[in-house]
């Protein structure tokens, strides 16, 4: 199958600070990837060199087919293509939950107000918030902030969805109503990164995970291999705490 | 009985609180009476010259015969209906603002920020549509604190947000250019800016180009201000968060799109009371402007002061421009706290 996503031996640092070292990984189309891995082992910062937040400064990036470097028509192009999920939520607090969801269709999509509201009111009945519509972010609990976000990101109608430890910031009896939400997603065929230490989820829908330490892939397989078989000791460590 | 005891918690709870409110009061016993006796009791209202002030009091008389002056300099009399009615169209904007539908508020905020400007100063030069031109070396009094102080308003909050952009940029050229001009304005005194935009600076146009002295006056408060701007802006940049950034590039939008729909807003809204305390400094800087030759409101009354019919008039004067330039410095502060609350409510 054709590869949406191909990092080829990326490069990264902060400063001095080698963040991500010799990074083979590739995702094809409709394919849903978690990685995992401890703290500061860099997986944020490879899904959000995929879009390009970060610059790698070694290697080579293609998202659909462009290349990621200083080309600016390519970075914006693959932005669109590529809808992000953070930790913190980051909807915009001085916007209404649908003005969130509407912001982009217009200005970068060009679409009309009528048309996007339609889109967002849409996708937040997807994500079950639709009576919050006209709420702001800051009138939301956690869990429906999320919800909101996601159907943010959905609105630009992405072929790839990246998510940044989506539910690390929410209370326990929130973070299933997200999940939901994305296994939802995952079943409706969206190409899929997630950051994440929620097994469960992980063993739902991936079809392979991954395992970062240091800024390196140290394991790499398919889900059902990398809980029943992992080879590497460091795999097996962080699985035996989590699990 | 509780009032009895709430005024000793609160003004004599202790021999040091005891000591500051009698103090305090003595004080206040010795100033406020004798005042109000000066400003209102033994005041004079009525009358034409000097001579009619016989009662020891303030000689309100000295305002009433040289008001118009106060208000428009040497604005020719008979011309004057053009500043009435500029600030007419102000107020009445002003005025109907609020009861106005969002779309409509836009406009109005667009006609009174970009057309109304341009026409205002047509009006008040003339030389065009049969209206006879009046110098700008005429203009003078409020209506010149106002000319001055709302130009130099509309356009320093521009320059300051883009200064204050371009110093967070990273693009080497234009970060080290706002750093360098704002570190340059911040650094020389108001004062001596004016007087090389009066003087020195026409000395280094090439002969026969001429730009009028109060434009380059106004230029020069407005980069000067834009400077102070641009500082103010930055702090509410800075305490907008990464993650907004990181949002509004995650859905597409590029620099200026993220800056004007995302991170302006919520920066601007931070830094609402040190906007207005700029805004108001600007305002109490205008008399500065007499340095060269431009006589505001102030200014006009150091003249009229020292006409020989109204010697000795100074206090006067004074205290009468103190209380025009407290209206509208009070007025922006109200104002400013209106529109914190108010953006306070939707969130
Ligand atoms: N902007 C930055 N500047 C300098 N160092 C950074 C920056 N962002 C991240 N780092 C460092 O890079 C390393 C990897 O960070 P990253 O956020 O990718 O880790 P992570 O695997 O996502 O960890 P976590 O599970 O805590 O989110 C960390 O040591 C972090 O301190
Ligand atoms: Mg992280």
């Amino acid at each position: 199958m054709e590869n949406i996503i191909q990092l080829r031996s990326v490069n990264k640092w902060f400063g001095e600070f080698h963040v991500l070292k010799d990074i083979n990984f590739s995702v094809s189309e409709k394919e849903k990837v978690v990685i995992c891995g401890p703290s500061g082992s860099g997986k944020s910062t490879l899904i959000r060199c995929i879009n390009r937040l970060e610059e790698h400064q070694k290697g080579s990036i293609i998202v659909d087919g462009m290349t990621l470097d200083e080309n600016t028509k390519n970075i914006s192009a693959i932005r669109s293509e590529v809808g992000m999920v953070f930790q913190q939520f980051n909807l915009f607090p001085h916007l209404s939950i649908l003005e969130n969801c509407t912001l982009a269709q217009i200005w970068v999509k060009k679409k009309t107000k009528n048309e996007s509201e339609k889109l967002a009111m849409d996708y937040l009945r997807k994500v079950q918030i639709d009576d919050q519509a006209l709420k702001f972010p800051g009138q939301l609990s956690g869990g429906q902030q999320q919800r909101a976000a996601i159907a943010r990101a959905l609105c630009m109608e992405p072929k790839i969805m990246l998510f940044d430890e989506p539910t690390s910031a929410l209370d326990p009896e929130m973070i299933k109503e997200v999940l939901d939400v994305m296994v939802d997603l995952a079943k409706g065929g969206m190409t899929m990164c997630v950051v994440t230490h929620e097994m469960g989820f992980a063993k739902e829908v991936a079809d392979r995970v991954v395992f970062m330490d240091e800024g390196n892939i140290v394991e790499e397989k398919k889900t059902s291999d990398f809980f029943e078989n992992p080879e590497n000791e460091r795999t097996k460590l962080f699985l035996s705490q989590i699990l | 009985m509780r009032s009895l005891n709430f005024i000793k918690t609160r003004f004599f709870s202790s021999p040091i609180d005891a000591f500051l409110t009698l103090s305090i009061s003595y004080l206040i016993y010795l100033t406020i009476p004798p005042f109000i006796n000066w400003v209102l009791i033994d005041a004079t209202f009525y009358g034409e010259t000097k001579k009619d002030c016989i009662d020891g009091g303030a000689c309100w008389v000295f305002i009433k015969i040289w008001f118009t002056k106060l208000l428009y300099g040497l604005y020719p009399s008979e011309e004057i209906w053009r500043i009435n009615f500029a600030f007419a169209i102000l107020i009445i904007s002003i005025v109907i603002y609020k009861y106005l539908n969002q779309k409509l508020k836009k406009y109005l905020f667009l006609f009174l920020v970009i057309p109304f400007p341009i026409f205002s100063l047509v009006l008040f030069s003339g030389g065009v549509f049969g209206l006879s031109p009046v110098d700008t070396r005429e203009w003078g009094g409020l209506f010149l604190t106002l000319v001055i102080s709302i130009f130099a308003i509309i356009f320093c909050f521009p320059i300051g947000i883009l200064l204050a952009m371009g110093r967070r940029s990273n693009l080497p050229v234009i970060k080290y250019f706002s750093i360098g001009f704002i570190e340059f304005w911040r650094g020389v005194p108001l004062i001596t800016v004016l007087f090389m935009a009066g003087v020195m600076f026409p000395l280094l146009l090439p002969s026969g180009t001429n730009l009028d002295k109060l434009v380059r006056v106004i230029i020069a408060i407005t980069l000067f201000e834009a400077a102070y701007m641009a500082e103010v802006v930055r702090g509410g940049l800075q305490a907008v968060g990464r993650g907004q950034y990181d949002a509004s590039k995650a859905i597409g939008m590029g620099y200026w799109k993220s800056h004007i729909f995302i991170i302006l807003p919520q920066a601007l809204k931070l830094v609402i009371p040190g906007i207005a305390n700029t805004f108001i400094a600007l305002f109490k800087d205008t008399p500065l402007v007499f340095v060269v030759g431009l006589l505001e409101i102030l200014g006009m009354v150091n003249l009229a002061k020292t006409n020989p019919y109204w010697l000795g008039m100074a206090t006067e004067g004074y205290v009468f421009v103190a209380f025009v330039y407290w209206i509208f410095c009070f007025a922006m502060s109200r104002y400013s706290l209106s529109i914190e609350k108010k953006l306070k409510i939707t969130n």
